[in-house]
C-alpha cells in the first residue's frame, strides 16, 4: 500500500538494485562510526517507534534492530509471538492491522513462513523491514555480509563466492545470491543433493522473467570441494537438526565428515579467502572450531556490522535519504 | 407451462449447428425444435434469445458445498446459487463434508438439501471409503441408490493401491466411475505450490508434478486391470495428461477433468504470497499449463470441473504456509473458458458445450442430460458470447470470497439458465 512519510518497505534484496544496495551500505558505513563512540546514540530518529515483532526464537538478529534502534533513539518495542497465530483465534491480518493501529513507523518482521512481510506490507501504514521469511529472504544479513566482504576484500565486484550446506530451506543463501550476483559476484552453491537442487541455478533468472538463458553468475557444484576450489569467499550456512529426521541426510556426523568445512578444505580456496557464517554455528558440524576460530573467520565482524546496516535500514524504512556514492 | 426461447443459436454437440432456431419447452422437457418458417406454437412465455448461444445444460461435476458440516463456507443453498449465476444447471457436490458422505443418509440429505433450494440439480458423489479414511469401502451400492453419481476420494487420496483396487472392482459392479484426487502425499506432504523453479524463488515448499503422475499411473493400471472406469479429477501436470492420453489409446477406460485455473493461471501467480493462488493441485508451472491446453484442443480433457472449494476468508488470511487450499470457481469457469480458450482460438463452441455439459453427463450416466434433443430434461444454459463484464469478489453468491481472479475482465457470460423447464437465473 502507499505509506506515508516517505517510508519503504525492506522485503528482500530481490526487489532492490544494484544502485539501491550500495546506496544502504553506504548509508551504513556512514553510521558505523556511531557505534565506536563512547556516548553511542545520535538524535536521527528520535520520535520514531519501531515494533519487532518476532513469531521465531531469534537473540541475535532481535537484539541487532534492537540496539540499531536505540542508538538512532527510536523508541523500540520488542513483541514475541511464540504461538501461531491460528492458535489465538487471529488471523495474520489481524495481528497486523491492531499493531499498525498504534501507529509505528517501522515494523520490524521475523516469521518462519515465507511471505508474510509483503502479506503485512500489504495492509500496513508502517514501514515493513523483513528480519527473515521462511525459507524466502533474510534482506538485512546479506547486506551485512556484504559490508563485511567489501570491508575485507575492497570490493565486490568479480568474486567468487561458495555458500555450502542447507541451501533449498535458506534465507540466507537466496538473500546472499540475490545481492551478490546483482553486485556482480560469481556464486557457487554445494551441499548434499537432497538440499542443493539442481533447479536452483535458475533462481536469478526466476527473479527476471525477462533474461531468456541461465545467467553464469550462478552455479549449482556437485561437491563441496568444487564449489570451495579457488573462492574468495566461503559462506557456510547453519545445519538444522530436524533435516536429520526428515531423511535429508542420515547424521549429523556423516554430514560434518562430508560437508563440514575443515582446515583442509578451506585450503582449496584462494590464499586469502575469508569465512562467513550467519550464526548460531554448530561447531564441529558445519564448520571445524578449528576454522571458526581461525583469524580468516570473520563471523564476530558479520555481528558488529549488522548493528549499522540494520541503523541503515531502519533510517533508510522511515523517510530518510540514501548516501550517494 | 409452455415456454419458447426463440431465435436463438442452438449448440449441441449431438446435432448441427442451427441458428435462429426455437426450442419448445413443455412440462420440463425439451418438446420440439422449430425452424424459422414454421408456424409458431401458443405458449405461455417467450424468451428472447437473438444473438444469444442456447446450450443444454451445463453440469460442474467437482464442487465442494461443505454442507453438512461447515456451512459458514458454504451451503447446498449458497452453492447453487453461485452454480447457476455462472451457468450451472447441475453441481456434484464432493464426499469430503463434516461427517463424510460415506452412507445413503448423507447422500439423501444433500440432494433434499438442494430441492430446498430449487436451483440447481445436485448430485452427490460419495466417499470411497468409510470417512475416506483409505481403509473399508463405504456402501457404494446404498449411496447409488440414493442418488450418488460417483465415488471419489477427493482431497483424502488412497495411499494404499490394494483399497483402490477393490474399490474399483466393486464400483464396477454398480456401474459408478471411480474419481481420484491423484496425489502421492508421501511426495507432496508439507508443500503449498507447485515444486519449480518458482517455489525455490518465494522460498515456499513444493509439490512435485511426479506426486500426481505417480498416483494417476498408479490407477490407470488399475482400472486397466480391473476393467473399472476411472476419472481423474483436476489433471494438472504434463505427465499426467501424457499417461492419460497413452491410456485411452489403450482402450482403459478412463476419463478426465480439468479446473479453469490449471489452464489459465501459472505458478507465477503465487509471487505476493496471496494464499488464493494456493490450492491443490496446485498452479503449475508454463510447460504443465500448456500440456494442459493441448489437451483441452486434442480431446484427451473431457470436462472441465471448477473444483469450487469454499474457504471462508479469516481462514485465507493467514500465513501462506498455514492456510487451507482451494478456490472458489463456479461463478468465473466460464468466463475463463469463453475469454481464454473460445477466444484465443483454441476449441471451438461444439467443444465448449461438449466439455461442460455432454461429457459430464455422459461420464456420470445422467441420462436425458448434456443435450437438447426433443425429450431431454429441459436442463438449459443461455450465454450471451459478447456479453463483457468483470468479476467482482465481494459480488459473488459464494459464501466464500476466494478467487484469485478478483476484478478479472471477461467475455462470455451466462445469462440465464433454466433447470427442469424453469428459469432459476436470469441476469
Amino acid at each position: 500500500m502507499e505509506k506515508p512519510y516517505r517510508r519503504r518497505d525492506l522485503l528482500g534484496i530481490r526487489d532492490l538494485s544494484a544502485a539501491e544496495i550500495v546506496g544502504i551500505l553506504d548509508t551504513a558505513e556512514n553510521f558505523r562510526e556511531i557505534n565506536s563512540r563512547e556516548i553511542k546514540k545520535v538524535p536521527t530518529l528520535r520520535g520514531k517507534t519501531v515494533i519487532n515483532l518476532f513469531f521465531e526464537n531469534s537473540t541475535r538478529t532481535r537484539t541487532s534492530f534492537e540496539i540499531a534502534a536505540k542508538r538512532l533513539s527510536a523508541d523500540s518495542v520488542n513483541i514475541s509471538v511464540s504461538t501461531s497465530s491460528l492458535t489465538k483465534g487471529e488471523t495474520l491480518i489481524d495481528t497486523a492491522l491492531n499493531l499498525d493501529a498504534m501507529a509505528p513507523d517501522c515494523i520490524v518482521v521475523r516469521h518462519g513462513s515465507a511471505g508474510v512481510p509483503h502479506q503485512l506490507a500489504k495492509v500496513s501504514q508502517a514501514a515493513i523491514v523483513n528480519a527473515g521469511d521462511g525459507a524466502n529472504e533474510h534482506p538485512t544479513q546479506a547486506l551485512l555480509d556484504a559490508m563485511t566482504i567489501r570491508e575485507h576484500k575492497g570490493k565486490i565486484k568479480g568474486l567468487e563466492v561458495a555458500i555450502i550446506g542447507d541451501i533449498i530451506h535458506s534465507r540466507v543463501a537466496r538473500s546472499n545470491i540475490h545481492l551478490l550476483t546483482k553486485l556482480g559476484a560469481n556464486v557457487r552453491v554445494a551441499g548434499p543433493g537432497t538440499l542443493v537442487p539442481r533447479d536452483f541455478e535458475y533462481l536469478i533468472d526466476c527473479a527476471n522473467p525477462q533474461s531468456a538463458i541461465r545467467n553464469p553468475q550462478l552455479k549449482v557444484c556437485l561437491n563441496i570441494e568444487e564449489a570451495i576450489t579457488g573462492a574468495d569467499v566461503v559462506m557456510i550456512l547453519r545445519i538444522q537438526r530436524e533435516r536429520q529426521d526428515a531423511a535429508y541426510f542420515p547424521t549429523l556426523g556423516e554430514y560434518s565428515i562430508h560437508y563440514g568445512l575443515t582446515n583442509d578444505r578451506l585450503n582449496l580456496a584462494k590464499e586469502d579467502a575469508i569465512v562467513l557464517h550467519p550464526g548460531p554455528m554448530n561447531r564441529g558440524i558445519e564448520i571445524a572450531s578449528e576454522v571458526a576460530d581461525s583469524s580468516r573467520s570473520l563471523i564476530l565482524d558479520q555481528v558488529k556490522y549488522g548493528v549499522s546496516v540494520r541503523m541503515a535500514v531502519l533510517y533508510l524504512a522511515t523517510g530518510g535519504s540514501m548516501v550517494n556514492g | 407451462m409452455k415456454l419458447l426461447i426463440s431465435n436463438g443459436h442452438l449448440v449441441d454437440p449431438a446435432a448441427p449447428e442451427n441458428t435462429g432456431m426455437s426450442l419448445l419447452v413443455e412440462n420440463g422437457r425439451v418438446s420440439a425444435w422449430i425452424r424459422p418458417g414454421d408456424s409458431q406454437p401458443e405458449v405461455d412465455e417467450t424468451f428472447d434469445a437473438s444473438g444469444l448461444l442456447v446450450a443444454p445444460g451445463f453440469i460442474d461435476m467437482h464442487v465442494h458445498f461443505r454442507e453438512p458440516g461447515q456451512e459458514h463456507k458454504e451451503t447446498i443453498s449458497s452453492g447453487c446459487a453461485a452454480a447457476v449465476a455462472g451457468g450451472f444447471t447441475s453441481v456434484c457436490p464432493m464426499s469430503n463434508t463434516l461427517p463424510v458422505n460415506d452412507n445413503a443418509a448423507i447422500t439423501r440429505y444433500m440432494i433434499e438439501q438442494g430441492e430446498r433450494a430449487a436451483l440447481a440439480n445436485v448430485f452427490p458423489i460419495g466417499a470411497i471409503t468409510k470417512s475416506s479414511d483409505g481403509s473399508e469401502l463405504a456402501e457404494m451400492g446404498e449411496m447409488k441408490a440414493a442418488g450418488a453419481v460417483a465415488v471419489s476420494v477427493d482431497g483424502r487420496p488412497v495411499p494404499n493401491a490394494g483399497i483402490m483396487r477393490r474399490a474399483m472392482q466393486y464400483a464396477k459392479d454398480f456401474d459408478l466411475p471411480v474419481i481420484d484426487h491423484c496425489e502421492d502425499k508421501s511426495l507432496s506432504a508439507g508443500g503449498v505450490m507447485h515444486e519449480g523453479r518458482i517455489s525455490l524463488l518465494l522460498g515456499l515448499k513444493g509439490m512435485p508434478a511426479l506426486a500426481e503422475e505417480i498416483d494417476v499411473v498408479r490407477d490407470l493400471l488399475i482400472a486397466k486391470e480391473t476393467g473399472a472406469h476411472i476419472h481423474i479429477a483436476h489433471v494438472s501436470t504434463k505427465g499426467a495428461i501424457e499417461a492419460v492420453r497413452r491410456a485411452k489409446n489403450e482402450g482403459i477406460n478412463v476419463t478426465c477433468e480439468v479446473a479453469p485455473h490449471h489452464f489459465t493461471l501459472t505458478d507465477r501467480s503465487v509471487e505476493g504470497y496471496d494464499t488464493n493462488t494456493k490450492m491443490a493441485p496446485p498452479l503449475r508451472s508454463k510447460q504443465h499449463v500448456e500440456a494442459v491446453i493441448e489437451a483441452i484442443k486434442d480431446g484427451t480433457i473431457d470436462a472441465i470441473a471448477s473444483d469450487h472449494a469454499p474457504h471462508h476468508a479469516d481462514e485465507k488470511a493467514l500465513e501462506y504456509d498455514k492456510a487451507p487450499f482451494g478456490i472458489i470457481g463456479l461463478e468465473t469457469s466460464i468466463g475463463l473458458a469463453m475469454t481464454e480458450l473460445v477466444y484465443k482460438g483454441i476449441i471451438s463452441l461444439e467443444r465448449l458445450i461438449e466439455l461442460y455439459s455432454a461429457n459430464p453427463a455422459k461420464i456420470l450416466r445422467l441420462g436425458g442430460r448434456g443435450t437438447l434433443k426433443a425429450g431431454s430434461v429441459a436442463d438449459i444454459t443461455i450465454l450471451d458470447p459478447d456479453r463483457e463484464w468483470t468479476y467482482i469478489n465481494s459480488e459473488s453468491r459464494s459464501k466464500s470470497r476466494n478467487s484469485p481472479f478478483d476484478s478479472r475482465e471477461f467475455r462470455g457470460a451466462a445469462v440465464a439458465t433454466i433447470v427442469g423447464g424453469r428459469f432459476v437465473f436470469k441476469r
